[in-house]
C-alpha cells in the first residue's frame, strides 16, 4: 500500500463572506480526530471571491493550513465549479479524510465530489472516530433517528463524510500561526464543464434568537392545535429569554415562524440547558434532535406519549391549563423580592 | 420544444409511520423489517407530480425507474395510477449491499437503457436511508447538470431551466438547460391523489424488470464489490431519561417547573 499523506480536510462553507456555523464544528471535530489517531495534519479548504480574511478564522478554529481558492467564478456556490476545484485538489493532495458540513450545499457538493472520485461517503454523520491505522468510523442515523449504523470506507480513499450541524461543538478560538496556501484558481477551473449558473443567493437571517444559541427552548408540536395557542408558547420563550422550536407536524400546519425553528432529523440538533415541550408526542424524528439537552420537561395530556420516556420531568396535563399558570408564575418569580 | 422524455427515480421504503417498531435481530445483528409495509418514498411522489405536470404541458412520457426487488411492482402501481406511463424495476441479487454511488450506477444504467432523456427527477432523499446522495451522483454518472434540494422549477420553451434550491434561511436561484437531474423537496408541489380511473388504467401499463446483464452492469460496479461504504454494527439509539412524573395540582406542578428552571440558572 502506498504511503499516504495523513491529512484530514474540512471543506469550509461561506456565503457572502460569512462562514457557515457548521464550519467551525467540522474543523473542531477534524482536530479531535487528528489527536485521536495520533496526530495528523488538519487542513481547511476555502473557496470564494475575496474571502481571504476568513482564512485566518479557519486557522483559529483548528486548521494547520488553509487551501485558499479565490476567483470571480467562485463568488456564488455552484456544484460544477466548486465540485471541479475540490475534485482536482483532492486528487492532487490525496488526503486521508475529507469532511463536509451536512448543510444544503454540503449535501449536494459532497456526493458530487465523491462520485467524481469514485469513493464512499457517509451522510449526515452524528458520530466520527478515527483509528490510529487511519480508518474512519462514521456513525449515521437512519429510519428517522430510530437506527444507528456504523459505516466504514475500508478500501477507497479519501474517506468522505458529511457532518450533521449541531453535533460537534467548535473548539475555543486560538489565534493560530498556520499556513495559508493560495491556489491558482484558473488552473483548478480550466476546462471545467459549467452547466448551471447561479443567478443569486438569497438569505434572510431570521429574527429572534437562533435555537442553537438559546439556553431555554420552548417547543410545541401538533397538540398545540392552532396559531392562537402558539402565541402563548412564543410568549413563554420570550419571558425566559429563550427560543421557540417546533416539530415537523407543527411546521406543516403553518403555526410556527418557519423551518429554521424545526428540531429533529430533518431540522436542527439543539443543546439548550432546559427544553420545555408542549403537545409533542415524541416521535424519534423529533427526539433525536433534543438528546443533548440539559433538562427535558414535557407537558402532554396523553400519559402514554412516547416523549415521556425521553424526558427528565413529565407533566401529564392539558398544556392549556399549565401554560398560562406557568407564564404568570415565571413573571412573579422574576420580580425582585 | 417537442415532447419531453421524463424519468422519475422512485424507491419503495418501509412505511415511515412504522419506524417506531424497528427491531434488530439479536442473533444476527441485522435489521428486522417484517410487518412493515412498503410504500413509495414520500419525497418521490413530489418528483412524480412535477414530471406529470411537465408532461401535461409539453407532452411526452414519464417512466419510473426503481432499483428494488421484483416485488416492488406492487408499490410502483401507485405511481402508475398517479399517471406514470411505465415502470422499470432494476432487480438483481448482485445489487444487494450497494451504497449510494453503486446504486446511482445501477440507476444511471437503467436510465440509459430507456433511451434519451430530457429530465430525471427524484425525491431529494429517501425516508429510510436518507443519504440525499442519489440525485447528485446520478447526475454526475450521466454527465449532465444536476441540482439537489429543488423547491421551484420552470422549464421554458427551448429547454431552458430556472430553479430555486433550498438552503438554510434562504434559497439559491439558478439557470441552466435540459438535460438535467433534479432532486426535489416536498415544498415543490402537492402530489395528486390516485383516481379510480387512474388505478384502472395502471393495470394495463408496462412494468419491466431488468437484471444486471440487461443493464450491462458488472459485479465490480454494483453491490458490495462496487461500494466504497461498508456497514458495521447496527444499534437502536437509546434516548431514555429518568421520566419523573410531576404530581399534584396544576399550581404545584407549575411551581416545580419554576424551581427546576431556577436550579438550572435560566430564570435570569
Amino acid at each position: 500500500m502506498p504511503d499516504r499523506k495523513r491529512a484530514l480536510w474540512a471543506v469550509a462553507e461561506q456565503t457572502r463572506g460569512k462562514l457557515a456555523s457548521v464550519t467551525p464544528e467540522v474543523l473542531g471535530q477534524a482536530r479531535r480526530l487528528a489527536a485521536e489517531a495520533g496526530g495528523c495534519e488538519v487542513a481547511a479548504i476555502l473557496l470564494g471571491k475575496d474571502v481571504g480574511a476568513l482564512a485566518n478564522d479557519l486557522l483559529a478554529c483548528g486548521a494547520d493550513k488553509v487551501f485558499l481558492v479565490e476567483d470571480p467564478a467562485l463568488e456564488l456556490y455552484q456544484n460544477d465549479t466548486y465540485g471541479t476545484v475540490l475534485h482536482r485538489l483532492i486528487r492532487r493532495e490525496q488526503p486521508e479524510v475529507v469532511l463536509f458540513g451536512a448543510t444544503a450545499v454540503g449535501e449536494e457538493l459532497a456526493p458530487t465530489v465523491a462520485a467524481r472520485l469514485g469513493t464512499g461517503l457517509g451522510a449526515h454523520c452524528t458520530n466520527l472516530a478515527l483509528a490510529p491505522d487511519g480508518l474512519l468510523t462514521m456513525g449515521v442515523l437512519g429510519f428517522g433517528g430510530r437506527l444507528h449504523t456504523e459505516m466504514f470506507c475500508p478500501d477507497r480513499r479519501p474517506q468522505m463524510a458529511s457532518v450533521k450541524p449541531g453535533m460537534f461543538p467548535p473548539l475555543p478560538r486560538e489565534e493560530g500561526n498556520g499556513e495559508i496556501l493560495r491556489e491558482e484558481a484558473s488552473a483548478l477551473l480550466s476546462g471545467a464543464d459549467i452547466r448551471i449558473r447561479t443567478v443569486r443567493i438569497v438569505k434572510e437571517e431570521p429574527e429572534g434568537m437562533p435555537l442553537e444559541d438559546a439556553d431555554v427552548i420552548v417547543a410545541g408540536g401538533w397538540g398545540i392545535g392552532g396559531k392562537e395557542n402558539w402565541r402563548l408558547l412564543t410568549e413563554l420563550a420570550r419571558e425566559l429569554s429563550g427560543a421557540t422550536g417546533c416539530t415537523r407536524p407543527a411546521l406543516d400546519e403553518g403555526w410556527t415562524d418557519g423551518e429554521h425553528t424545526m428540531i429533529g432529523t430533518s431540522g436542527k440538533t439543539v443543546r439548550p440547558k432546559v427544553y420545555l415541550g408542549f403537545g409533542i408526542s415524541g416521535s424519534p424524528h423529533h427526539t433525536v434532535g433534543i438528546k443533548d439537552a440539559g433538562v427535558i420537561i414535557s407537558i402532554n395530556s396523553d400519559p402514554r406519549a412516547p416523549v415521556f420516556e425521553c424526558s427528565d420531568y413529565c407533566v401529564e396535563a392539558d398544556f392549556r391549563k399549565i401554560l398560562p399558570l406557568l407564564l404568570s408564575e415565571i413573571r412573579r418569580a422574576k420580580v425582585p423580592a | 420544444m417537442g415532447e419531453l422524455n421524463l424519468v422519475v427515480l422512485v424507491k419503495p421504503v418501509p412505511d415511515p409511520s412504522c419506524y417506531d417498531r424497528i427491531e434488530i435481530d439479536p442473533a444476527t445483528g441485522a435489521l428486522l423489517r417484517q410487518g412493515m409495509p412498503a410504500v413509495l418514498n414520500p419525497a418521490d411522489k413530489h418528483a412524480l407530480e412535477e414530471a406529470l405536470v411537465l408532461k401535461e404541458r409539453f407532452g411526452g412520457r414519464v417512466a419510473m425507474v426503481s432499483m428494488a426487488p421484483d416485488s416492488a411492482s406492487e408499490t410502483l402501481m401507485e405511481g402508475l395510477a398517479m399517471g406514470a406511463d411505465e415502470a422499470c424495476i432494476l432487480s438483481d441479487r448482485a445489487f444487494a449491499g450497494s451504497d449510494s454511488l453503486a446504486t446511482s450506477r445501477v440507476l444511471a444504467a437503467g436510465i440509459r437503457k430507456i433511451g434519451p432523456f430530457d429530465l430525471v427527477l427524484a425525491g431529494n432523499e429517501s425516508a429510510d436511508g436518507g443519504t440525499a446522495h442519489v440525485p447528485s451522483q446520478v447526475g454526475e454518472l450521466l454527465g449532465v447538470a444536476h441540482l439537489a434540494n429543488v423547491i421551484r422549477m420552470e422549464v421554458g420553451p427551448g429547454g431552458s431551466v430556472t430553479a430555486r434550491t433550498r438552503i438554510e434561511n434562504g434559497y439559491i436561484e439558478v439557470r441552466g438547460s435540459l438535460p438535467m437531474v433534479v432532486g426535489v423537496r416536498r415544498e415543490i408541489n402537492t402530489p395528486r391523489y390516485t383516481s379510480l380511473m387512474g388505478v384502472m388504467a395502471a393495470q394495463g401499463k408496462p412494468i419491466r424488470v431488468w437484471r444486471s446483464e440487461d443493464l450491462g452492469v458488472n459485479a465490480a460496479e454494483a453491490g458490495m464489490e462496487g461500494s466504497g461504504m461498508r456497514p458495521g454494527k447496527l444499534s437502536r439509539p437509546d434516548y431514555r431519561r429518568k421520566g419523573e412524573i410531576l404530581k399534584g395540582s396544576h399550581e404545584e406542578t407549575v411551581r416545580r417547573i419554576v424551581a427546576i428552571l431556577r436550579a438550572e440558572g435560566v430564570l435570569g
